[in-house]
């Protein structure tokens, strides 16, 4: 103890601090704790870059995977915001004069999201894109009164996961659609066959998880019938696509990481939400509004927290309380630094990144490439003669990283992968993989 | 020393002049899906900057000064972690990357867990779950399976009426009723208890020291009562400031636990995220935890996906790694030596500051506290002041405002943490200001801050009449 400790002891008349902890029985104490004693500043950022260079990544195994989160390029200036520390050493805004700055970037941030979407409300986010589609399926029970989510049978499987996780306890029921086998697209018959009174959500990607478009969103739209049409997107893809509320969408969720945030190892994401007006009091999650001070200036504030949870309690649209707020700013931050146009020139690249490798692999004998036609974003399946797994080692050995293997969750695809490329990848990287391919596929 | 906060009349992005977005030629998506308008600026990057500079300083955070909002333990975040957290090793490892290319971050998940594990005094931690929250969501859904697996369908969780509002809402929202016991005290009423759980019973959710910074000493009848009646006894981390390796949930007899590794291991807040709300448990829930889980198997790890009895997954992939990341390095850093010292003064500057508020206003319930007290501003009244005319007023004085209204067991509260890494002059500061505060007359409280960005906000007439977006705001200048 040093001498502030003492000094406080001294003015509370405490011979030490244990006289703090004697009201924990005995029986419940512990001596100390079975783990190691701490290391200085030095030698604990030594130790840990040491097992952190253990991993391979980006900047020396080129990767060419995706599957939701993409490594784009971001802007230094992105890091340089999202590093203030009046922004990131700051706990949720409860408190709205100390927080104005936080608050009105959030705003900016939903501003984005409904401007990319089409939807007058997004929230200030959800965990992640998984999560996110599970709120929705949750909002759409509340809105419709109904149990059943159709999802496509072509999703992550890890969004699939999730999504049943968040259905259980609502007791909802969640059915899967066919592709349609040329082209990725939902399979509208089946589409069709499945929409019942009992229908909540119709739950569809844009672009899908094998890259491809849904262009037929109108007929979905008429086949869901009286079931909230959940639209699932990339941001990026949406600078130059048709935003989904034009179409008819209800609600909008999507991973919103690639708005200027890192892979990070899978976490922290962004989960993005986004939903008409009319329903904005069944959403879940935190949402900015503006208003005015009690001088009339503009001002912000977080708002319509009866839907939440230290308002509402058992009866909040959802428990969600810490979110990703500081990836919703860099989110922000990257659109601003872009701007619209070099937000549709990354989305207009990324289609042709794409298109670039597609093409090559499909030159090297013995590789389809893609599986399914039309456009690509981002992705793109392929189908190879041999064994992928043993491909995706021997090309680990050659020091790129392959796409990932699909065989396990989409059997019925074959001895497939789904492979990612951003603009990160210039065309040596690209064509690195091309080359390893054509020496290690049989 | 006054604060004044900056104020800049800084407009929307979307206001700012700059050029219109253009538009893509040869769009390449297919025709029925091209975007025909997108409007969004663009804007120099220097005005980028600067704009988003501007509003960084009319925020507040922890290194801009003293924090002590209530059971959120807001304490200095350490720098180191945030360039570790920042390396392109991390920043741009993908997670379905082969396991032999991310040995080093499976040894980091690997090596936290048992940290975790030892520090709850538990058998087995789950990193997935994204928060607080969403960890308490994953322990009920273990309870749920491991009692569904033994044939029992139990449909209730019983809460404190101290409780955090995040338990009852994830209650409600995996379909469980809830049934709060009264607090005698402030403190768990044993005979209440023994009313509320029963065969239908779930869980029992507490924390401990519960949210009035009082320690529940009958934790081990509770976990008797609990038990006998067949449920599980949940802790909830959020106060786990309070008793590092002075207690853990193991050796108070629960079963499941959930820590909130942005409070007591202090990754950064984000302004309001991200978080990381690991779980761990006891032997008979390892079972059910969420997959993958990482397993050790020589010198090499591995993610093992193969648990036929796991609840599934909460979230995509691991969890908030580049979080899970910095509280190891936090962890490493304390080690078992600094995480003892960190509780012992968190709990030192609480009762010091207790002892000093406790001279200004009522702090009810004797005895000493753990991480924070709880203070009423109930006889503010008498000057027609409430506690959130004081909680503005703090402001003024560059102190960001205890949280307030919470617990509402306390009349017009302020539930005050002030956590470990304030200074002894801090603390004298804060109550001097208070003091001062209390002295001065009503109006200026009544119409604090006075020195923020903004004087005080009307939230009323945010949620009455909801503007959410830029587009909502256009669409309505435009109509009227």
């Amino acid at each position: 103890m040093g001498w502030e400790e003492d000094a406080m002891l001294k003015e509370l008349g405490l011979p030490s601090v244990d006289a703090l902890f004697e009201d924990i029985p005995e029986k419940v104490r512990l001596k100390g704790l079975d783990i190691p004693r701490g290391l200085n500043e030095q030698d604990a950022v030594r130790r840990i870059t040491a097992i952190l260079r253990k991993n391979r990544a980006g900047d020396t195994l080129p990767t060419f995977l995706g599957a939701g989160l993409y490594d784009h390029f971001i802007p230094a200036s992105v890091r340089a915001i999202a590093s203030r520390s009046e922004f990131y050493t700051a706990y949720t805004p409860y408190q709205a004069e100390l927080s104005q700055g936080i608050l009105q970037a959030l705003f900016e941030y939903q501003s984005l999201i409904a401007e990319l979407t089409g939807l007058d409300v997004a929230n200030t986010s959800m965990y992640d894109g998984s999560t996110a589609i599970g709120e929705a399926a949750l909002m759409a029970h509340r809105v419709t009164g109904r149990k059943d989510i159709l999802v496509p049978r072509g999703m992550h499987w890890e969004r699939k996961q999730v999504l049943r996780t968040y259905a259980v306890g609502a007791g909802l029921r969640v059915r899967e659609i066919p592709w349609e086998g040329r082209t990725g697209r939902l399979d509208l018959a089946a589409l069709r066959a499945a929409v019942t009174p009992d229908t909540a959500a119709v739950y569809f990607e844009n672009p899908g998880f094998f890259g491809t478009f849904e262009d037929r969103v109108d007929e979905i739209r008429a086949a869901a019938k009286g079931a909230m049409m959940v639209v699932g997107v990339n941001p990026i893809a949406l600078a130059i696509t048709k935003a989904p509320g034009d179409y008819g969408a209800d609600i909008v969720v999507g991973e919103g990481q690639p708005l200027g945030n890192a892979v990070n190892f899978g976490g922290p994401l962004l989960g993005i939400f986004a939903c008409r007006a009319e329903h904005v009091r069944k959403a879940p999650g935190r949402i900015i509004g503006m208003t005015k001070d009690a001088k009339g200036h503009r001002a912000f504030c977080m708002t319509l927290v009866t839907r939440e949870q230290h308002i509402r309690r058992e009866k909040a649209m959802s428990n969600i309380c810490t979110n990703q707020t500081l990836m919703a700013v860099a989110a922000v931050t990257y659109a601003a630094v872009l701007g619209g146009n070099g937000l549709q020139r990354v989305a207009a690249e990324n289609v042709a990144r794409a298109r670039r490798l597609m093409d090559r692999i499909n030159r090297v004998p013995g590789i389809t490439a893609p599986v399914f036609d039309g456009y690509h974003f981002n992705e793109f399946t392929i189908r190879v003669g041999g064994d992928y797994k043993t491909i995706a080692r021997a090309l680990l050995d050659r020091g790129v990283h392959g796409g990932l293997s699909l065989r396990e969750f989409f059997p019925e695809l074959g001895e497939s992968a789904l492979v990612a490329t951003t603009e990160v990848h210039t065309d040596e990287d690209q064509d690195r993989l091309v080359t390893a391919l054509e020496e290690v596929v049989p | 020393m006054r604060f004044r906060q900056a104020y800049y009349k800084e407009p929307l992005l979307f206001e700012k002049p700059g050029a219109p977005t253009s538009g893509v030629s040869d769009c390449p998506v297919p025709p029925a899906l091209r975007r025909d308008r997108l409007d969004l600026p663009n804007l120099p990057e220097p005005e980028v900057v600067r704009h988003f500079t501007r509003l960084s300083q009319m925020n507040f955070g922890i290194d801009s000064g003293f924090y002590p909002l209530g059971s959120c333990t807001m304490k200095f975040n350490p720098k180191f972690t945030e360039e570790i957290a920042r390396l392109s090793e991390v920043a741009r490892a993908h997670p379905h990357q082969d396991a032999s290319t991310i040995q080093g971050h499976l040894q980091v998940l690997h090596e936290l867990q048992e940290l975790l594990r030892i520090i709850a005094g538990m058998d087995a931690v789950t990193l997935q779950p994204a928060a607080g929250a969403q960890g308490e969501f994953t322990g009920l859904l273990l309870a749920r399976a491991y009692l569904q697996d033994r044939g029992e369908e139990r449909t209730q969780v019983v809460l404190p009426d101290t409780a955090h509002g995040t338990n009852f809402a994830t209650a409600g929202m995996l379909g469980f009723e809830v049934v709060e016991v009264p607090s005698r005290a402030g403190r768990i009423d044993l005979a209440a208890l023994r009313r509320a759980v029963g065969p239908k019973t779930l869980a029992f959710m507490i924390t401990n020291p519960n949210t009035l910074g009082l320690f529940e000493q009958d934790i081990l009848e509770v976990a008797a009562i609990v038990h006998q009646a067949g449920a599980q006894l949940y802790y909830d981390g959020a106060n786990f400031n309070a008793i590092l390796g002075r207690t853990s949930p193991g050796a108070m007899g629960f079963d499941i636990v959930h820590f909130n590794l942005h409070k007591t291991f202090t990754t950064p807040h984000g302004g309001g995220g991200p978080g990381a709300g690991p779980v761990a448990v006891r032997r008979h829930l390892e079972p059910y935890l969420p997959v993958p889980v990482v397993v050790k198997e020589g010198d090499a790890y591995r993610l093992d996906s193969d648990r036929p009895k796991s609840i599934g997954k909460v979230r995509a992939w691991f969890g908030n790694y580049g979080l899970l990341l910095r509280a190891y390095g936090y962890i490493l850093a304390q080690g078992a030596d600094g995480l003892m010292a960190v509780t012992d003064r968190a709990v030192l500057n609480a009762n010091y500051l207790k002892s000093k508020v406790g001279r200004l206003l009522d702090v009810p319930f004797d005895g000493p506290r753990k991480h924070e007290f709880v203070a009423s501003g109930a006889a503010l009244a008498a000057r027609g002041l409430r506690t959130m005319d004081v909680a503005k007023r703090l402001m003024d004085y560059g102190h960001h405002p205890p949280t307030v209204y919470f617990p509402h067991l306390v009349e017009e509260s302020l539930m005050i943490e002030p956590t470990e890494t304030e200074s002894k002059e801090t603390l004298d500061q804060f109550s001097a200001d208070l003091a001062a505060i209390l002295q001065e007359e009503a109006h200026v409280l009544r119409n604090a801050p006075h020195n923020a960005a903004v004087a005080r906000v009307d939230e009323v007439l945010a949620a009455r009449d909801p503007i959410l977006s830029w587009r909502m705001y256009r669409a309505r200048t435009t109509t009227s």
